[in-house]
């Protein structure tokens, strides 16, 4: 199945869908002169189905927050086009903008810089039903209550007149997430959303967050480091580097038989807990994520990719090839 | 046996705070061996940096109480004066890698220079000496020598931990303590300095104690394990037995929490909070949520000795404490 594929070719009944999609930023020295340009994200296509739950992974500063900010609309998309529920986010003028953040819910990255220190949990979970129009007070009451008992913060009065310092970094987080819920939106993104957290009590947010995804039948993306817990959180995996997908599939699949030379070399620096660990070193490719300035030509992995092929990979960018059938990774490799 | 490098006896460190007492530490004792490991596990606020800091006689101003005894090589570094501690004790013979330090690099001053620096101020070094030997702690963790003359700013976050790395190393000390010293760091990253401190262990001997809250990458480094709870150490047991069953049952719920790559079974989620170490419940600490609580719970649970030089704090393990 060597073959070279079109990824994700439009569908019907698809939530969302991304073509081509590029987010760059200028950076300018004294406030006006051209110093460069960030290729964050530089050629991104996909489509989102109804209800499936979608892990984005790579390292700091490959673009995922670029990615989502841009698909909410708070980062402006350079080229390329996505389309939300049918309605091209391109065309959309600011109320049409204004509706598209009541579908999509937002966790934010940074948990502790998310929340308003100065209000209560009442206040924050009130703003967002007040600013879209929900306007009868007991109505609001009854969302905020509800909304906290999704998220396991119960009884509710207790949490209700308290401020944000009050609770436990993974209390706080749950109350972005019913923030985030309270809209009831078709679409959550969520990023990075228990990187700050405890094991046990991220476990605890990615497992309400699966809840409320199968309970409401929503779609979510999630942004992580974290490759161990993906199969449990997700349907489907994105692996990015430096501004690009290299490898998309099924979780199952990504994880057990990863095809790009990258996916395999984050896959093999995990450690599970093996006291044999110690005894042995890890391979790690060398180097660093290259200047999204500057990107490499060819495969963006190239310099660091123990596989390289000298005269091909570092000329050529590599199209997408499907080396396993639902699995698509960009390498030439499969050529 | 051997003398242990590191003996801990009844350490102990509260706090002052607006709202009364913090009990950071209770009685807090294990042992290390010469080239050893161990790692501190425990979820967030149970005491992990309070520890670390209090061997190093770190401590911030509003400490209530410090007490216990701290053998290094069988001398009592608790009983030496703050002088002398200074002088022969911190950076030369115990040395440390504090939480988030990658962040806290002087960022006007070159990276050799603030590499060496432990040597110019603590060991009276000349500096062409001290920078010769900057570039060798550098290049042992992995830091080429061209980044001698840059400035922290210019590095990655990844290499930034490096750099503080080898300021912890470059006094060869008996002892380095490592606090989180990977977890804001990408997977490759991650894993590449911990491939650098193995080697630093099989190479050098150095005795590591190793901070964090994730398991999986302490067992990359550690022969043992010292788990601690709501500012008690709970369990010391050697790696080994501990990744395959833990005897504490925080342990075993901690160890049922972590994701694995390969595994399909949910991990398993610590319903409830660690208590408040304000007011600590008398008995077992974890007895709340302990799936194994019985009545003998709520007195102070033994330090029990297990088979295979294992310890845990729990009633499960006493005979006097079965009904
Ligand atoms: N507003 C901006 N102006 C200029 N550069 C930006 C801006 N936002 C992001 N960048 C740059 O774009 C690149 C991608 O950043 P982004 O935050 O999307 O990465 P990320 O994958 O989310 O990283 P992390 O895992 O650290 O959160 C980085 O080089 C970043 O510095
Ligand atoms: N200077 C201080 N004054 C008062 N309380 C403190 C002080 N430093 C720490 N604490 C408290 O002592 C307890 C232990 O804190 P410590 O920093 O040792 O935890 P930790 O295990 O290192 O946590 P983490 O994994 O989040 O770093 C916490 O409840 C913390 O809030
Ligand atoms: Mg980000
Ligand atoms: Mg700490």
């Amino acid at each position: 199945m060597n073959e070279q594929v079109h990824p994700a070719s439009a569908s019907a009944q698809a939530l969302l869908t991304v073509r081509d999609l590029r987010t760059w930023f200028t950076l300018r020295k004294w406030g006006f002169l051209h110093a460069g340009t960030v290729h964050a994200v530089d050629g991104v296509s996909f489509d989102l189905a109804r209800g499936e739950a979608v892990a984005i992974v790579g390292e700091s500063g490959c673009g995922k927050s670029t990615l989502v900010r841009t698909l909410l609309g708070l980062d402006r998309p350079t080229e390329g086009e996505i389309v939300i529920e049918g309605e091209s986010l391109g065309t959309m003028d600011a109320a049409a903008l204004r509706r598209l953040r009541a579908t999509v819910g937002y966790v934010q990255q940074d948990p502790y810089g998310a929340l308003p220190p100065f209000m209560s949990i009442s206040k924050i979970l009130a703003e967002p039903l007040r600013i879209h129009g929900v306007s009868d007070r007991r109505e609001r009451d009854r969302r905020i209550r509800a909304a906290l008992e999704e998220v396991g913060l119960t009884p509710p009065d207790e949490f209700l007149e308290k401020f944000p310092h009050m609770l436990s970094g993974g209390q706080q987080q749950r109350v972005v997430i019913a923030r985030a819920l309270i809209l009831e939106p078709a679409l959550i993104v969520a990023d990075e959303p228990v990187s700050m957290l405890d094991a046990s009590v991220s476990v605890g947010i990615l497992r309400l967050l699966r809840r409320i995804q199968h309970e409401r039948a929503l779609t979510l993306v999630f942004i992580t480091h974290d490759l161990s817990t993906v199969r449990h959180f997700a349907n489907r995996v994105f692996v990015m580097y430096a501004g690009r997908f290299v490898e998309t599939g099924a979780v199952d699949d990504l994880l057990d038989t990863p095809q790009h030379p990258y996916t395999q070399a984050l896959l093999a620096a995990i450690a599970d807990p093996d006291p044999d660990n110690a005894g042995r070193e890890r391979p790690v490719p060398g180097g660093e994520p290259p200047s999204l300035v500057r990107p490499p030509p060819g495969c963006r992995f190239h310099p660091r990719c123990p596989q390289v092929m000298a005269g091909l990979c570092d000329r050529e960018e590599p199209p997408a090839f499907e080396p396993r059938r639902g699995q698509t990774s960009w390498c030439w490799l499969h050529r | 046996m051997a003398e242990p490098l590191l003996v801990v006896e009844d350490l102990s460190l509260h706090y002052r705070t607006e709202a009364g007492i913090l009990r950071a530490l209770d009685s807090v004792s294990f042992e290390l061996g010469r080239g050893e490991a161990v790692v501190l596990l425990g979820e967030s606020g149970c005491g992990k940096s309070s520890l670390a800091k209090a061997l190093l006689r770190l401590l911030p101003r509003n400490v209530a109480h410090h007490s216990g005894r701290v053998l290094l090589d069988g001398t009592d570094i608790m009983a030496l004066s703050d002088e002398r501690f200074r002088r022969d004790i911190r950076w030369n013979r115990i040395s440390i890698v504090m939480q988030a330090a990658m962040n806290a690099l002087n960022p006007v001053v070159k990276v050799g220079e603030q590499v060496a620096e432990p040597l110019l101020v603590h060991a009276g070094w000349k500096r062409a000496a001290a920078a010769e030997k900057a570039a060798q702690a550098l290049a042992r963790v992995g830091v080429a020598a061209d980044f001698m003359d840059r400035y922290p700013f210019e590095l990655s976050g990844g290499m930034r931990q490096r750099v503080v790395l080898a300021m912890a190393l470059i006094t060869e000390p008996a002892l380095v303590i490592l606090d989180e010293p990977t977890s804001a760091l990408d997977l490759l990253t991650q894993a590449g300095i911990m491939n650098v401190l193995k080697r630093i262990k099989w190479e050098t001997g150095t005795s590591f104690i190793l901070i964090t809250h994730d398991v999986g990458t302490s067992s990359e480094l550690v022969d043992h394990v010292a788990l601690m709870y709501a500012g008690q150490i709970v369990e010391t047991s050697p790696a080994r037995d501990f990744f395959r069953e833990p005897a504490h049952p925080y342990g075993r719920a901690l160890m049922a929490s972590v994701p694995r790559l390969h595994d399909r079974a949910d991990p398993v989620h610590i319903e409830g909070n660690p208590p408040n170490l304000l007011d600590p419940p008398e008995g077992c600490r974890f007895a709340a949520r302990c799936a194994q609580r019985f009545a003998p719970c709520d007195r102070e649970p033994p330090f029990a000795r297990l088979a295979g030089g294992r310890r845990a704090l729990c009633w499960l393990f006493d005979e006097g404490g079965r009904e």
